[in-house]
């Protein structure tokens, strides 16, 4: 899992069959003194996240467990949110 | 998932015969502010997107979880057909605005 900002959110009506009703999101993923680290990227939402949220998510397969449904095709998911992460002391906390 | 472009089909007569009826599109994928990137991708199309489309879609293997992939030989799938998106609330994108 890593920690991710929300950068965004994703409207997409047309969907593979599974994934109604799930939310699409931007996340920023970031390193451990809390700077963006590689590319955005879209992820399934299986909390209420939205821009700005610092959150941690899973990405692979293991994505589409998050998801109400598990057989559909999901390579990354957010799991929930990040409320404080402590990295040597520093403090990576919400804005 | 991420968001490219669709730019075109690939034909491909000599395949994985798993692979036969599938749609491969050519797409250019965009980052998070619409821009293009250098990056394509060759994708299994499960959502009958069209040319010009900006679609999202999955990788590895979660790419065989549709009912079209499954058991099959295919890394990349189209799952969805991207309407619109914003950035901390400022709209990036939004298809209707596109034009045919």
């Amino acid at each position: 899992m890593y920690l991710a900002r929300v950068l965004g959110r994703v409207v997409a009506t047309r969907k593979v069959p599974g994934l109604e009703g799930v939310a699409l999101q931007w996340i920023q993923p970031l390193d451990e003194a809390g700077e963006a680290s590689g590319k955005a990227l879209v992820a399934c939402a299986a909390v209420s996240s939205g821009p700005g949220d610092l959150v941690h998510f899973v990405d692979g397969r293991e994505g589409a467990l998050a998801c109400p449904r598990p057989f559909v095709p999901v390579d990354a998911a957010i799991m929930g949110f990040v409320e404080e992460a402590v990295v040597r002391g520093k403090h990576i906390g919400r804005t | 998932m991420l968001i490219g472009q669709v730019l075109g089909s690939v034909v491909a007569t000599q395949k994985d015969e798993r692979l036969e009826a599938l749609k491969l599109l050519v797409v250019r994928v965009h980052d998070h502010e619409n821009n293009p990137t250098e990056q394509y991708v060759v994708a299994v199309d499960a959502v009958q997107a069209g040319h010009g489309d900006l679609v999202l879609f999955a990788t590895g293997s979660s790419a065989r979880q549709t009912e079209l992939t499954e058991g099959k030989p295919c890394d990349a799938v189209i799952m969805a057909v991207v309407d619109s998106w914003d950035l901390d609330g400022k709209n990036v994108y939004e298809k209707w605005r596109e034009g045919p």
